[in-house]
């Protein structure tokens, strides 16, 4: 089991108030991924979900048991850290065990769990080296390791990939989310990276400053955006943002459109602009098109297009796709 | 061109660095001399280097009047008493000041640091008076318990120090494993910081081995550690320098050979691949 709820949630630190009120609601099993700017304070609820921060108002529910002032030995709840926090005079065994020992199993159980652990994440043959002496994957297969042998509630990931590199990034993504599907614990995960949110959440919450911005499964937020903050901040490249009389023009504020809902031609269109970067990706490009009294957009368009810096281009929005938001930067449904 | 000047400084620096060691390790190597003379030797002017008559004679009379194994027996519980006593109070209080800071962490620092600014002769009396009125005087319980509380800030603010090195995450992570306090301390902070506490110690046996008010004032015979036992070869009777000098030789032996042997531990460092 591991449903998390969290109840009016406020947490200040001095006259800083990093969140100011929130509520949330995990189910059991699913992933849910943290995701926002630096300094929205994903990091700081994952740390008072565990306990490593006191709130300073509200409610923390686990399992249906009031949570708020338990410590976070007593919650649970398994962490992996960003820099992996191992214990650095201990064997990989060791660490893997140590949950265990704290727990007081027994040796044979202990050594039977941990055997199983270092299984299915690979890690047979190092377990009687030191953390010292793995890479940073094998560390961060320890950590997760550390975790997965206490049969937690849930699982708490603090930013765990941002200091591998991006190769090892994305094979640790896939471990990731295969580990969940095979032992479809709760699992809550921070990141900054929204790729790692489209691509592991069953349910990504948008933060920034302190607050939900928007909560639903990947493709909701990213089909319908609930505000300019969260249409801007899912997908990459970004959703062209265009304000003024082009936006005013649709009955909006601003206008939002995704680069690859704009259909790009030599011949005509709705917008007339000029090219001027492009990035060759092999799969796709993308182009940097300056359209006057509408701004500078991106277009994605698939395989390679014979368009180069210069040419004078025509760019037609798809009309279902526009996206638009009013001054208050809500959606307009 | 740059080479020569290099080697030139490399020589000038090595010569005074030469220089500067042989000064200050020349009384020590005196004392040393003078332990193997006569009475009449060690006062002969001028004074003879080597070429004099090598004799235990000195040793065997200072151990004869003096019983220098019971001192030294009395030094050893003294210093390794005050430094361990002070380490099981110093560990709790330098991981709470370096991992749960408060409003006034800084504050209480200083002020611990701020007590050995304070002259002790100033704190003799009363002391003084606490301890006959308690029967401590001339007890090894009571000189552990006075040196414990007098080197308890050089330790915690050590510590304190090695303790900031060490990143909190894996606090937290030993904290989201299921340990307790006590379990946090025992099995990851303090083997962690081995080095941190092996150098805090042996500072501390030194400082304590060679502490030489309390220990004099303190004490009669009973409870007397070596710094006594050279005392007395100072005063009354006289000048006897060979004797002074091989009390002083066998008093400074011990903790000479400890720093010896322990310098390659308070080297290793344990905290690599901790993090990242």
């Amino acid at each position: 089991m591991g449903q998390i709820v969290l109840k009016q949630i406020t947490k200040s630190f001095g006259t800083v108030h990093v969140i100011p009120c929130l509520d949330l609601e995990i189910d059991d099993g699913e992933f849910v991924v943290f995701v926002g700017p630096s300094g929205c304070g994903k990091s700081t609820l994952l740390r008072l979900i565990a306990g490593l921060e006191d709130v300073s108002s509200g409610h923390i529910e686990i399992d249906g048991r009031d949570a708020t002032a338990v410590p976070p030995a007593k919650r649970g709840l398994a962490m992996v850290f960003q820099s992996y926090a191992l214990y650095p005079h201990m064997s990989v065994r060791n660490n893997i065990a140590f949950p265990l020992r704290m727990a007081g199993l027994d040796k044979a159980a202990r050594s039977a769990r941990v055997e199983a652990a270092a299984k299915i994440l690979n890690l047979t043959d190092y377990l009687d080296r030191r953390p010292g002496q793995l890479s940073g994957g094998q560390r961060q297969r320890v950590a997760i390791g550390r975790a997965i042998v206490r049969e937690p509630a849930a699982f708490l990931f603090d930013e765990p990939l941002s200091n591998l590199d991006a190769a090892l990034r994305v094979s640790m993504r896939q471990e990731i989310t295969e580990l969940h599907q095979s032992l479809k614990t709760t699992m809550i995960y921070v990141t900054h990276d929204q790729v790692e949110a489209m691509t592991m959440a069953d349910k990504i919450v948008v933060l920034n400053a302190g607050r939900i911005e928007q909560v639903g499964t990947p493709l909701a937020l990213y089909a319908t955006p609930a505000n300019v903050f969260v249409a801007g901040f899912i997908g990459s490249p970004r959703m062209n943002l265009i304000d003024g009389a082009e936006a005013a023009r649709h009955g909006a504020a601003t206008l939002g459109i995704r680069p690859e809902h704009l259909a790009l031609s030599r011949d005509d269109g709705a917008w007339k602009g000029v090219v001027g970067l492009s990035e060759h990706l092999g799969s796709d490009t993308f182009f940097r098109v300056t359209v006057d009294g509408v701004g500078s957009l991106t277009v994605r368009q698939s395989g390679e297009v014979d368009v180069k810096r210069g040419d004078t281009v025509f760019l037609t929005p798809s009309a279902p796709h526009l996206h638009r938001f009013a001054a208050t930067g809500e959606a307009m449904r | 061109m740059a080479r020569a000047v290099s080697v030139r400084r490399k020589a000038v620096v090595t010569l005074v660095a030469w220089t500067v060691g042989l000064a200050i390790f020349f009384p020590i190597l005196w004392t040393i001399l003078t332990s193997f003379k006569t009475e009449a030797q060690a006062i002969a002017s001028p004074p003879l280097f080597f070429g004099f008559d090598w004799t235990l004679e000195n040793y065997a009379t200072v151990q004869e009047r003096s019983d220098y194994f019971r001192h030294f027996w009395n030094s050893v519980v003294i210093s390794f008493g005050s430094t361990l006593l002070g380490l099981l109070i110093a560990i709790p209080a330098a991981w709470s000041m370096a991992f749960v800071p408060g409003r006034r962490t800084k504050d209480v620092l200083m002020w611990m640091l701020s007590t050995k600014m304070l002259p002790p002769v100033g704190v003799l009396i009363p002391i003084y008076l606490i301890f006959r009125d308690t029967g401590l005087l001339d007890t090894r319980l009571g000189l552990v318990i006075v040196l414990t509380l007098i080197n308890l800030p050089i330790i915690i603010w050590m510590l304190f120090t090695y303790f900031k090195e060490i990143p909190g995450e894996i606090l937290e992570a030993a904290r989201m494993d299921g340990a307790d306090l006590r379990s946090e301390i025992l099995y990851v902070l303090t083997p962690m910081a081995v080095p941190g506490i092996a150098s805090t110690l042996l500072l501390n046996v030194i400082l304590a081995w060679n502490e030489a008010f309390w220990t004099l004032n303190l004490t009669a015979a009973q409870a007397a550690p070596l710094t006594a036992f050279i005392a007395s070869y100072s005063s009354p009777e006289g000048l006897f320098y060979a004797k002074l000098s091989a009390a002083s030789t066998l008093a400074i032996a011990p903790i000479l050979v400890l720093g010896w042997f322990s310098q390659k531990q308070l080297v290793r460092g344990l905290t690599f691949g901790a993090v990242k």
